[in-house]
């Protein structure tokens, strides 16, 4: 009987009134909605202007790149074809995705070993080693290069493949990252399977890694994109053209380039585009992975 | 002889352990310490001796006019960016967490910049910042004069703040978002009944649960951007760190006076590496006392 005694009792002046307020506030809350929209559209407009510019700059032709229209007037990819007549793109290119996915494979490998092992083994020293390996990520890249430099002129090592890489074959941020996932994979897990017959390895390879797979994910991409990008160590130890990375020759080009701009934004297009399809394509596990190293 | 149970787990241990205690004993340890032993040396590596000089080339800084230029210059940079990225990101963040819609395609338009190549956004800015590249149009549009940006000794450094900015807000924007998806609701809707503006949400709720956020991304920000290089080596005129050495930072300094000079000193350079290691290593220790602390509300 008293379910529904407000609407009866209010009067009718009252309820309209009430029902305008709502309509108003619903229309205030929506505008500022629709506004909230435009503001973060024309700013992320505004945020990948710059990669618009540049694929527009290198459609133009050279005599046309300062008249700085929207709309190439007669569009034209002569400059593809010049950036890879006057340069070894596909060299730097092939360059840097081995590097990068060399030196992504082994930190996964060895990170995780080593990682799991820390979690998961309890043996004499294992405090010493662990402090001793987070400890490296207290110096910066900066003050190896002149060591590691050095070390390469005498093993015989700049200007090849291995020089390249053996800096980031390890990570002492991953071996972290991965301590902490492994941390967290049950060790009753762990004794069945090896009541089974796992081996120790298999125990690692099998059994645990296969759990603390996002984690892993997110220590990949970190360690591709890094190396990828990576500019002052091979812009130091590399010293002829053919063994540059992406990075380092799109720089030596651009700044022979002069103000060529068509040909420097031609260049700079083929170095991004690649980047920018694999993370549409990825942009899920980029982002989370970022968070859940970013957090941890 | 019979091992036990515990001791083959040892030995697993120090197996599975062999490779990477190599790699960070001679690839990032001993490296270390030879740099501190560089630094007490003249050293040229085409010369046939490289005499012992004790500190010499610590008391050179002292009088090294382009040394305390780049420490200025780098210090400059760390407080041009970090604030004001953290707040731009932190504003961008809570709008974009309001979003219920397209929230993907937003997000990937600010994330974009973070995941693409510095070398190549430098170059692309490089031509946005040219005398007569987009920039400058967008000024003569407005009625403003032509500016000089990037060969300005005034305006080069910020010119370059701008664009790191820019490259790094997706990345605290993304960390930031985690941050406030976080906080649980009902703080809000608790906060709400009892009749807290937005502002003292924000104030009260937001800000003191975002604390651990903020102290992270802010290391983080400080310790990459005293090591600036990439932008200015493909910025500055030269790559120098011009105009008149008013972009070039401790990093550059330490790559010109190492790789790009005859004869190279890598003796002194390595000094200013390690100031620049004591800088970082500071910073290190206050973010272990600030992160270790227990936050409480």
């Amino acid at each position: 009987m008293s379910t529904k005694p407000a609407a009866t009792i209010l009067p009718q002046a009252t309820s309209e009134r009430t029902t305008m307020q709502q309509h108003e506030r619903d229309w205030r809350k929506s505008s500022a909605r629709i506004l909230l929209y435009v503001i973060l559209l024309i700013g992320g407009l505004a945020m990948i202007f710059p990669f618009i510019w540049m694929v527009i700059s290198s459609l133009k032709h050279a005599k046309d790149v300062y008249d700085l229209s929207l709309i190439p007037q007669n569009p034209t990819l002569e400059n593809y074809r010049t950036v890879f007549a006057r340069t070894q793109f596909l060299r730097w290119f092939g360059n840097s995705l081995l590097i990068a996915g060399i030196t992504t494979a082994s930190v996964a490998f060895f990170d995780s070993l080593a990682g799991y092992t820390l979690a998961k083994f309890r043996f004499p020293g294992q405090q010493v080693i662990f402090i001793m390996i987070l400890s490296t990520l207290m110096v910066p890249t900066e003050m190896l290069v002149i060591p590691w430099y050095l070390m390469s002129i005498n093993l015989h090592w700049s200007n090849n493949y291995w020089g390249i890489m053996f800096p980031g074959v390890m990570s002492a941020f991953g071996v972290f990252l991965m301590r902490q996932f492994f941390d967290s994979v049950p060790n009753e897990l762990l004794d069945a399977a090896r009541i089974d017959g796992v081996s120790e390895f298999g125990l690692f390879w099998r059994i645990a890694l296969p759990l603390v797979k996002p984690a892993l994910a997110a220590l990949c991409i970190f360690t591709f994109l890094g190396n990828w990008n990576a500019f002052l160590w091979p812009l130091i130890v590399t010293r002829t053209a053919e063994m540059r990375t992406l990075p380092v020759g799109i720089a030596f080009f651009s700044s022979e380039a002069g103000s060529a701009y068509e040909l420097i934004m031609t260049a700079a297009a083929l170095a991004t585009i690649p980047v920018l399809i694999v993370f549409a394509i990825f942009q899920r596990q980029i982002i989370k992975g970022i968070t859940l190293t970013g957090i941890k | 002889m019979r091992l036990s149970f515990e001791q083959r787990r040892w030995i697993w241990a120090y197996t599975f352990l062999a490779l990477p205690l190599l790699f960070f004993l001679i690839i990032r340890i001993a490296p270390t310490l030879y740099a501190f032993n560089v630094s007490l040396h003249d050293w040229d590596p085409l010369a046939l001796e490289r005499p012992f000089v004790g500190a010499k080339n610590f008391q050179r800084i002292w009088t090294d006019k382009v040394f305390w230029q780049a420490l200025k210059n780098t210090w400059l940079y760390v407080f041009a960016t970090v604030p004001l990225s953290l707040v731009l990101s932190l504003a961008l963040a809570m709008g974009l967490q309001r979003l219920t819609r397209f929230v993907g395609l937003y997000r990937l338009l600010y994330f974009v910049p973070y995941i693409t190549s510095l070398v190549a956004v430098s170059w692309v800015w490089r031509w946005l910042y040219a005398s007569n590249g987009v920039f400058n149009e967008l000024l003569r549009n407005i009625g403003l004069g032509p500016q000089k940006f990037l060969l300005s000794p005034d305006q080069a450094l910020l010119s370059i703040v701008a664009m790191t900015i820019w490259q790094g807000l997706g990345f605290q924007i993304i960390i930031f978002l985690a941050g406030l998806e976080g906080i649980p609701e009902i703080y809000y809707e608790a906060a709400k009944l009892d009749g807290a503006s937005e502002w003292q949400r924000f104030r009260h709720i937001t800000l003191p649960l975002l604390n651990p956020t903020i102290v992270f991304l802010t290391i983080v920000g400080v310790i990459s951007s005293l090591q600036v290089f990439t932008q200015i080596r493909n910025m500055s005129s030269q790559g120098q760190g011009g105009p008149l050495n008013s972009t070039i930072s401790l990093v550059l300094y330490v790559y010109r006076l190492a790789f790009d000079s005859l004869p190279s000193k890598m003796g002194y350079a390595s000094a200013i590496t390690v100031i620049l290691f004591a800088m970082i290593l500071v910073i290190t220790i206050i973010q272990l006392k600030v992160l270790t602390r227990r936050y409480e509300y």
